[in-house]
């Protein structure tokens, strides 16, 4: 097969050189009325080319996006996605037609004469005003929805959990029954005390360091980000959130997830997507995928950047005081082991 | 000025050239030469995308000690992300794209013997080449090359125990930028200045061909943000080599605490993108402000709201530098700049739309002449629109939250400046070469790139804004590990095909090009019946451009199909020809354009 490809670019480039020379041999630079005609055809062949490409993917790419937003704060997120690529979409398909378009329909030739129009200042008010006037909507909705996102001011029942990088893995970190994060120092790091928490600050006492995130469904989650070495990204796409891990400084971002990861996996769209992800892995004869959360490191933060994540699990209320009851606090994981 | 030049040797006239138009091919030929290696990177790391198991020999061959067994080591592939975007944005389409055209197009269009200052324009040259051999002598160094991104975020730049790359590499990387810069900075002084200052009588600022405003705006932005850019690279040097902590703090790597206290990586992002955003306008304006004149040319029409679109390039170099903390959202900056730098941003995007539809209004009713350059033209103007909607998806910081630093912005970038800028770069490149090298280019291998070049763009760059949609993140080596990803895999190959069928397609780019330039039919002294100044001079190239005495200007520069009464289409062309030169005077009781 690798041997076909090989021969097929080396078939491809002995026959572009073959043609590029016998092609130099004509002398015609400018285009005349028959460049000008057959340029214009394939401008139309090439617009029918790109529409049936963006149709094609936008039909049939559905089913490998994201599906739904999993928390609450994501819902504008989608809502707003929605408007502005129905409206990015019109205008991108009546521009690129418009601009294929002429170039056919206005094609040079002998007879034709250009008209002499240099300016109308009635058409460029209106298409300075119009796009103004769209933008204004979006920018308000967007920055509506951003304030909506960022604050973590109210947080009288949010769950507090630290969330670790380093390359190349995660940890956390609940904040425990005080529902305070006690002190965290890269100087603290010592064996077990693997994110570098300060023992002697009585906030840390209770809390609880684990590899893989619990959440319990319906209540806000406010996660505080701190990273070691380098620069690392918290993605959780499905939960629309993301935000950087930088050393030196605690970072923040909220959610309140919506779904369990078992009704997650019930959704039709998420079926559809599992479905097609697992006729992939029958092929390579890889055990079938089921649907899980993720975090996943969104910035380039060294060699093995592309396989840093950690599982997230959306749980009912009762299941994750369980969960967490279970979780040995670090006064009892550190000091006692 | 002219009678008295001194004898040209070899060296004077080929090497260490004070002309403008040698000084132009110059940087056109490393500008390609750079390119060479970027697109060849891109198809490599394009290859690992689409196969990541299986072993190739041209990657046995291309990578010598950063591959096993012809699979490439997941550091060589952040290298090769990190130089391939290098390469592309500053080498070839900043020094390649207005290095050449600003030094040809400005003394020719404002009707100048030369630069303002020959010197400095050879030594902008010369440092460029300098600071392009060192980036190309880090890609041998025995770590390998910086692999932090082209964004070169510290402390990942700054600590070579978190990326082999961030070593010597890195170091090069900063020298060869620190150059780099330099060279630009020279480079733009030296156009403000001769334009200000060279332009020939009758030469108003307001009958600037749109080429020169466009060269004219980059100079100054580059002006304005390179130095930041310096700053930013000479404290990192400082991070790096001499114990200082502007940008790191609180590290613990290789099991141990480092001395770093107090700085912040922020701090750097700040600084990064104060150039890094504007760099894409330093990119894109000047393939706009060839757009505009190809257009107008080749419709055999005024390019439609000439102030209008001086206006927006204004108005775009203005916003262009207020707008930096979009790439920030999320970086850990306080929320409400996050709500300034969407609101600015988003603006950005009126005189973006001001310039599309003017472009579209200029077609309209045109005859239009299909050149490879005109072809190039419109497909930027295509490019551009496509790339740019989604631009109001990722300048929305609600929106960006979740796509930030995925595929999605790969495809928007790539499309909006990458691909735009590089067709500005071929059609002025088909268009200007009759100029460069008195010789005319194959217009059937132009039209033959120019399909192929268009369809792979989008091949590749459409589809990939679905892969972005679907959660992917850039910068991954692979994603096989992420069982989430393995339906994209199909999407993945097929994109990379388009890149590789894109990429060597560029062979006949190349090949028309070398192969015109000693070959090509004999250019005649105005080929596409332009305006512009120019194409008064004779197709030998002469030093001081003109013989004689200076051209002079009586009218703006598109003046196409102008009548005998502007408001009646019927009448005859004025002069009877369907351009007006520059330097015809006006008629009596013509009404000025």
């Amino acid at each position: 097969m690798l041997a076909l490809f090989y021969i097929f670019i080396g078939v491809a480039i002995g026959v572009s050189f073959w043609q590029i020379t016998r092609i130099m041999n004509f002398r015609s630079s400018i285009a005349d009325d028959k460049d000008n005609a057959a340029q214009g055809k394939y401008a139309i062949g090439f617009m029918a080319f790109f529409y049936a490409m963006m149709i094609y993917c936008l039909i049939f790419m559905n089913v490998i996006m994201l599906p739904e937003s999993a928390s609450f704060e994501g819902e504008h997120d989608d809502n707003l996605f929605n408007i502005t690529f129905w409206l990015i979409g019109i205008v991108q398909f009546i521009m690129q037609f418009l601009i294929f378009y002429f170039t056919f329909k206005y094609r040079g030739s002998k007879d034709r004469k250009a008209k002499f129009y240099a300016d109308s200042h009635k058409l460029e008010f209106i298409w300075t005003i119009t796009p103004a006037i769209v933008l204004v909507g979006l920018i308000g909705y967007g920055l509506w929805q951003w304030n909506n996102v960022m604050d973590l001011s109210d947080e009288e029942n949010a769950v507090v959990i630290e969330v670790y990088a380093r390359q190349f893995d995660w940890q956390a970190r609940y904040a425990g029954e005080d529902n305070t994060l006690g002190l965290g120092n890269v100087n603290f790091i010592k064996g077990l005390n693997s994110i570098g928490v300060d023992m002697n600050d009585k906030n840390s006492q209770d809390d609880k360091q684990v590899r893989e995130l619990y959440l319990p469904k319906g209540r806000k989650i406010h996660f505080k980000f701190r990273s070691q070495d380098v620069l690392h990204s918290a993605y959780m796409p499905h939960f629309r959130a993301q935000m950087n891990c930088v050393p030196g400084m605690v970072t923040e971002f909220g959610f309140t997830p919506k779904y369990t990861t078992e009704e997650m996996r019930q959704q039709p769209e998420v079926i559809e997507k599992t479905n097609g992800i697992n006729k992939v892995r029958r092929e390579k004869g890889e055990d079938p995928y089921v649907f899980d959360y993720l975090l996943l490191c969104n910035k380039i933060c060294g060699a093995s950047h592309y396989n840093m994540q950690m599982k997230i699990t959306v749980v009912e209320e009762d299941e994750y005081q369980k969960w967490l009851a279970e979780q040995p606090t670090l006064a009892e994981y550190i000091t006692t082991k | 000025m002219s009678d008295h030049h001194h004898k040209e040797t070899f060296v004077t006239k080929y090497i260490f050239s004070q002309d403008h138009k040698m000084i132009s091919k110059q940087f056109l030929v490393t500008g390609m030469f750079m390119g060479i290696i970027g697109v060849l990177m891109s198809m490599l790391f394009r290859i690992q995308l689409a196969w990541p198991e299986k072993s190739f020999t041209i990657i046995e061959a291309f990578l010598g000690p950063h591959q096993t067994d012809g699979i490439m080591n997941p550091d060589m592939y952040l290298a090769l992300v990190t130089i391939h975007g290098t390469i592309m944005v500053f080498f070839v389409l900043t020094a390649g794209l207005s290095g050449t055209f600003s030094n040809l197009l400005i003394p020719l269009q404002i009707g100048a013997r030369d630069m303002a200052s020959g010197f400095l324009n050879m030594i902008s040259y010369w440092l460029f080449f300098i600071s392009s051999i060192v980036m190309v002598i880090s890609l041998f160094v025995e770590a390998g090359p910086a692999s932090a991104g082209w964004t070169i975020y510290p402390p990942l730049s700054a600590l070579p125990q978190a990326i082999p790359g961030s070593g010597a590499g890195m170091t090069l990387w900063l020298v060869s930028m620190a150059i780099f810069i330099a060279s630009s900075l020279i480079g733009s002084l030296n156009y403000i200045v001769t334009v200000f200052n060279l332009r020939t009588k009758g030469m108003k600022m307001t009958r600037l061909p749109l080429t020169i405003w466009a060269f004219f705006i980059t100079a100054i932005i580059g002006v304005v943000s390179f130095p930041v850019l310096l700053s930013a690279a000479l404290l990192l040097i400082f991070d790096r080599s001499f114990g200082t902590s502007f940008y790191l703090s609180d590290i613990f790597i290789s099991g141990e605490v480092l001395h770093y206290q107090g700085g912040s990586p922020v701090l750097f992002e700040h600084l990064f993108w104060f150039l890094g955003h504007p760099e894409v306008y330093i990119v894109l304006l000047p393939a706009l402000g060839i757009t505009s004149e190809i257009i107008s040319t080749n419709s055999r029409k005024p390019i439609f709201g000439y102030r209008a679109m001086i206006g927006s390039i204004m108005a775009i170099a203005f916003l262009s530098t207020i707008v930096w903390g979009h790439h920030m959202f999320i970086s850990g900056m306080n929320p409400f700049l996050g709500s300034v730098f969407t609101f600015t941003t988003l603006l950005i995007a009126i005189p973006s739309a001001v310039k599309a539809f003017n472009y579209v209004t200029t077609l309209w009713k045109g005859n239009l002449q299909l050149n490879p350059a005109m072809l190039f033209s419109i497909g930027l103007v295509s490019t551009f629109v496509t790339g740019g909607l989604t631009g109001l998806v990722l300048g929305d910081s609600a929106l960006d939250i979740n796509i930030h630093d995925t595929y999605f912005v790969v495809a928007h970038f790539h499309l909006v400046m990458g691909v735009s800028a590089i067709f500005g770069m071929y059609a002025g490149i088909y268009h200007w070469f009759p100029k460069m090298y008195g010789r005319m280019m194959n217009k059937t291998l132009g039209y033959w790139h120019f399909w192929i070049t268009i369809i792979c763009a989008y091949g590749v760059f459409w589809p990939m804004h679905f892969i972005g949609l679907a959660g992917l993140p850039r910068r991954y080596y692979s994603n096989t590990n992420f069982p989430m990803f393995d339906d994209l895999a199909d999407i993945n190959v097929v994109i990379t095909i388009f890149a590789l069928v894109g990429g060597i397609a560029q062979i006949i780019f190349i090949a028309n090009f070398f192969i015109s330039m000693y070959r090509g039919e004999k250019a005649t002294q105005n080929p596409w019946r332009s305006n512009t100044l120019e194409w008064t001079t004779p197709v030998e190239h002469i030093h001081g451009n003109w013989p004689g005495k200076l051209p002079e200007v009586h009218r703006w520069a598109y003046d196409y199909s102008k009548r005998v009464d502007p408001n009646d289409d019927d009448s005859d062309y004025l002069h009877g020809k369907d351009f007006v030169l520059q330097t015809t005077p006006l008629l009596e009781g013509e009404e000025p354009s």
